[in-house]
């Protein structure tokens, strides 16, 4: 079990971060006609969608959304990895010649990061891809930078950060947790 | 949860929680199936041996393509006709194999038991594609998650096997899928074709095509192995056809849309007419495509199941 | 060679005797049957308290491989594993190469079972019914039996064609010999490899099915009636032919039959796993069969019990199920799957028992009984009927160890057996 140390981010403030990455996302691009949106399941994936909904709302513009699912490029799959889930990847539109935004909520190591370029690159050849994040946490282990950040949180190797959403569950927040306790006597 | 077991042999006790797995991930692999790059690279650095020791193309290439959409190293040999009981046992053809680090073996033979055997003499994961009269596991959850996207669900379905249920390795594994599955399965051919006892697993047993038809919601056609039967267990592929032979008259006057299947390769006006088998109620290339995802949703769940 | 034998229970159904009591043997002979018997302190005494001392037990349906497969079994290592398994006969089948279809293949037997263990265990070849086991002409049936023979039978085939069969049993019936018949229709059973039921359906595999044995015991024992020929049915596993060979006998007809202990052990579920151990013919049946067979060796319907004892080399039957070579090993768990399925079960006494494997084999093929008497030879078979022990088959002394009974609790084991002055104690 994990305790909390600290709360990033609460509810309101989860709301006010997807408005201004959704704002800096929009005024970089020169405008919000050539960008596809796509999340990194799970998380990312419900992300894309609230940052998609708040430039549409802002801009009136249906824009592409689209899920990936990186399992099949994680570089852990075989050998450390217990049967990983393959929901599947879900981009019903073209992605070349697009400013793809890829979406996720914590950028730790960038392996994921990565994985969905690699990804990303066998569907298409976008203009280009912008990686937004809602937590960069450091600790980078490939040379891997988001475009937009929602919080820049320092922390240490072993604690973690939790991103609780309504979607699956039942709240929105950014949880900083002490790291693991070693099992205790009893 | 991962499978229960480090091979697929077959569809017999297989838990429906694995079936349910295999045919979830199939639905991820068809979306890959459709990107401009059909290629991902998961099972990059294994090894995958196609052993076929009896004639099959459409298996073979179906299994070479999943396995080379999945970026596996791919080898394999087809034995020209049965190899039964000639020169090197197949004790000693797979522990060679195996010799050359191979991680996954994909093997059809002629004798029912073999990949089962083989399984218990070398480490890699064996997948059955298909064993004498056995089973063919793959062929039966393609069949089945063909049936799913038709119909978007497998309860309140009857399915009827038709043909030589006696010596097919089809029909095997789609009653032991099927029923696992809870779907009501059938099945109808003449009375030299089918098992004794075959009612007690859960089957009911039909003689005559009219009796079923109407209550039937897919037709899955077997091939007649037109070597083997006639004038044995059949008097004559004329007769067969004119009793058996899945036509588009005969199911037009059911009245009913029945949705056709078959695993091919198809004997045309044989076992099924040629203008149902390309009709609009036939679900056969779907079944070949299917066939591709599923079976790369097999390799991957074994591949990761560490 | 002087031993006192103490202790132990005598099941003897030839003198009519079951006490406890002990046997003075000296010289090979019985010397005195009493419960006081002193003895100088030179000889060996040997505690049989709980053991059953009975006439030599004798398997009449053993597979010696020689000529021919040595590599499989020899006329030595066959009898070592008999003596084992607590037997100190056995009849051999012709299924050698070259077959027993003639005298010099008889006399090559003789002389080798001569040689193998001094004579510890008797070997009596059973002839081939038809030239080369080929089923078309008939074999020098005349000079065999003159030879030493003392059944006929192409077992591993049946006679198929009923014309020579009923010219064998004319034939035979002039040396008084019975034909033993390997029951089974080969069009039927063509290409099958288990019982034809639910399993094979299960597992895919090619069936063999009862009616295929059903219907050649029916004809031939019409052909008993018709020839008053004498009819032995080998290895018999359905309940249709155990109940034809019921009635065959309330009808006063020269029939008998024999069960294996794997036939009345086991059933067709034991193929599941493709373990070809589980391969032999006539296949493991159903447990309507198994039942049938139990029933029959207790009303008598079935005589004997043999073992169908048929050795393959480990390679042989490390391959696919269909592919395996039919047959296994049997000589050294008869003992115990008998006691445990038969005895333990209340099926059988232990006096039945001893009917089964000692008494009615040598009736049926005419031999001279054994009998446990002063002045007789001591010709004895000495078990524990209550020992339990677990089958593995790498500590079998046959050359071949094809079992499907690896890891088997079983209770009743073989003790020790004597005969022509020899003996051999069991070492385990």
């Amino acid at each position: 079990m994990r305790e909390l140390k600290a709360t990033i981010i609460d509810e309101g403030g989860f709301g006010r971060t997807i408005t201004r990455l959704a704002h800096e996302i929009v005024e970089k691009n020169k405008g919000p006609e050539s960008l596809a949106i796509v999340g990194i399941k799970t998380r990312g994936e419900f992300l894309a969608k609230r940052i998609a909904k708040k430039i549409e709302e802002v801009e009136d513009i249906m824009l592409p959304i689209g899920s990936l699912d990186i399992t099949l490029y994680r570089d852990d799959l075989i050998g450390k990895l217990d049967q990983p889930e393959f929901k599947g990847t879900d981009i019903l539109f073209d992605i070349t010649d697009k400013n793809v935004i890829l979406i996720d909520d914590v950028l730790f190591t960038g392996r994921t990061i990565r994985a969905a370029l690699d990804e990303l690159i066998e569907l298409g050849r976008p203009e280009t891809i912008q990686l937004a994040v809602l937590v960069d946490r450091g600790h980078r282990q490939l040379p891997i930078k988001a475009d937009y950040v929602g919080k820049n949180v320092p922390t240490s190797p072993g604690e973690s950060i939790r991103v609780h959403m309504k979607e699956v569950d039942g709240e929105d927040a950014v949880l900083l947790m002490y790291p693991e306790k070693p099992e205790e006597a009893r | 949860m991962p499978l229960h077991s480090n091979h697929l042999l077959g569809l017999d006790g297989m838990p429906k929680d694995d079936i349910q797995l295999i045919l979830d991930t199939a639905v991820s692999f068809r979306e890959v199936l459709e990107r401009p790059i059909k290629k991902v690279p998961p099972l990059q650095g294994k090894t995958i041996a196609n052993m076929f020791f009896e004639n099959s193309t459409r298996t073979r290439f179906s299994f070479e393509l999943a396995e080379r959409r999945l970026s596996a190293d791919v080898l394999g040999f087809q034995a020209s006709g049965s190899s039964l009981a000639k020169g090197e046992t197949l004790k000693d053809t797979a522990r060679n194999i195996e010799a050359m680090k191979v991680d996954m073996v994909v093997m059809r033979h002629s004798a029912a038991g073999a990949p089962h055997y083989v399984s218990q003499v070398i480490e890699a994961n064996v997948i059955n594609a298909g064993d004498g009269g056995h089973e063919h596991p793959t062929q039966a959850l393609l069949d089945i998650y063909t049936i799913r996207e038709k119909f978007g669900r497998l309860h309140d379905l009857h399915i009827c096997l038709v043909g030589d249920i006696s010596n097919s390795r089809v029909a095997r594994s789609n009653i032991f899928g099927l029923k696992t599955m809870g779907v009501k399965v059938s099945v109808c051919g003449p009375a030299t074709m089918i098992p004794r006892e075959l009612d007690k697993l859960g089957v009911d047993v039909y003689h005559h095509l009219d009796e079923v038809l109407p209550t039937v919601d897919v037709l899955n056609v077997l091939r007649i192995q037109l070597e083997r039967g006639a004038g044995r267990l059949f008097p004559s592929i004329r007769e067969y056809h004119n009793y058996y032979g899945i036509t588009k008259q005969r199911l037009e006057k059911t009245g009913r849309a029945i949705t056709v299947m078959h695993p091919g390769p198809i004997n045309r006006d044989v076992e099924i007419s040629a203008d149902v088998a390309d009709g609009e109620h036939s679900l056969i290339l779907q079944q070949v495509l299917n066939g591709v995802a599923v079976r790369m949703a097999v390799l991957y769940l074994l591949a990761t199941r560490n | 060679m002087e031993i006192l034998l103490k202790g132990g229970r005598l099941v003897d159904p030839v003198s009519g005797r079951d006490e406890t009591t002990d046997i003075h043997i000296i010289g090979g002979k019985i010397e005195k049957i009493s419960t006081r018997i002193s003895v100088p302190s030179s000889s060996q005494v040997v505690d049989l308290k709980g053991k059953v001392v009975a006439p030599g037990f004798i398997d009449m349906h053993v597979h010696l491989r020689e000529p021919g497969f040595e590599y499989k079994e020899t006329i030595l290592t066959g009898c070592t594993a008999a003596a084992s398994g607590g037997f100190t006969a056995v009849c051999c089948m012709p299924n050698t190469n070259p077959a027993i279809d003639d005298e010099s293949v008889i006399k090559f037997i003789q002389h080798r079972a001569r040689v193998a263990l001094g004579g510890l265990v008797d070997v009596y070849p059973i002839g081939a019914v038809t030239a080369g086991r080929k089923g078309e002409h008939l074999a020098p049936m005349a000079e065999l039996a003159d030879a030493g023979a003392v059944a006929f039978t192409d077992d591993g085939d049946p006679v198929h064609d009923t014309e020579i069969m009923r010219r064998a049993f004319e034939y035979a019936s002039m040396y008084d010999k019975p034909i033993i018949q390997h029951a089974q229709d080969k069009q039927m059973t063509k290409g099958g490899v288990m019982n034809e039921g639910l399993t094979a359906t299960e597992l895919g595999l090619p069936g063999m099915p009862a009616i295929a044995e059903d219907v050649v015991v029916a004809r031939d024992i019409s052909l008993v009636e018709f020839t008053k020929g004498q009819y032995h049915v080998a290895h018999m596993s359905t309940a249709g032919s155990t109940e034809l060979v019921r009635q065959a006998k309330m009808k006063g007809l020269r029939v008998t039959s024999e069960a294996t202990p794997h036939h009345f052990t086991l059933t067709d579920d034991a193929v599941r796993r493709f373990d070809t151990n589980t391969k032999m013919n006539p296949p493991l049946r159903t447990k309507d069969d198994v039942e049938a067979l139990r029933q029959g060796l207790k009303d008598g319907t079935i005589d004997v019990i043999a073992t169908d004892h048929a050795p393959h080399s480990f390679d042989e039957k490390q391959v696919e199920y269909q592919v395996a070579p039919f047959g296994i090993v049997g000589l050294e768990t008869a003992i115990g799957l008998s006691v445990t399925q038969l005895v333990q079960k209340r099926l059988l006494s232990l006096y039945q028992l001893v009917e089964k494997f000692a008494v009615n084999p040598r009736r049926i093929l005419h031999l001279p009984q054994v009998r446990i008497a002063e002045g007789e030879t001591a010709n004895l078979t000495i078990f524990d009927p209550v020992a339990e022990w677990s089958v593995s088959p790498q500590k079998f002394m046959s050359k071949s160890k094809n079992s499907p009974f690896d890891g088997y609790r079983l209770i009743g084991r073989p003790f020790g057996v004597m005969n022509n002055s020899q003996v051999f104690w069991f070492a385990l």
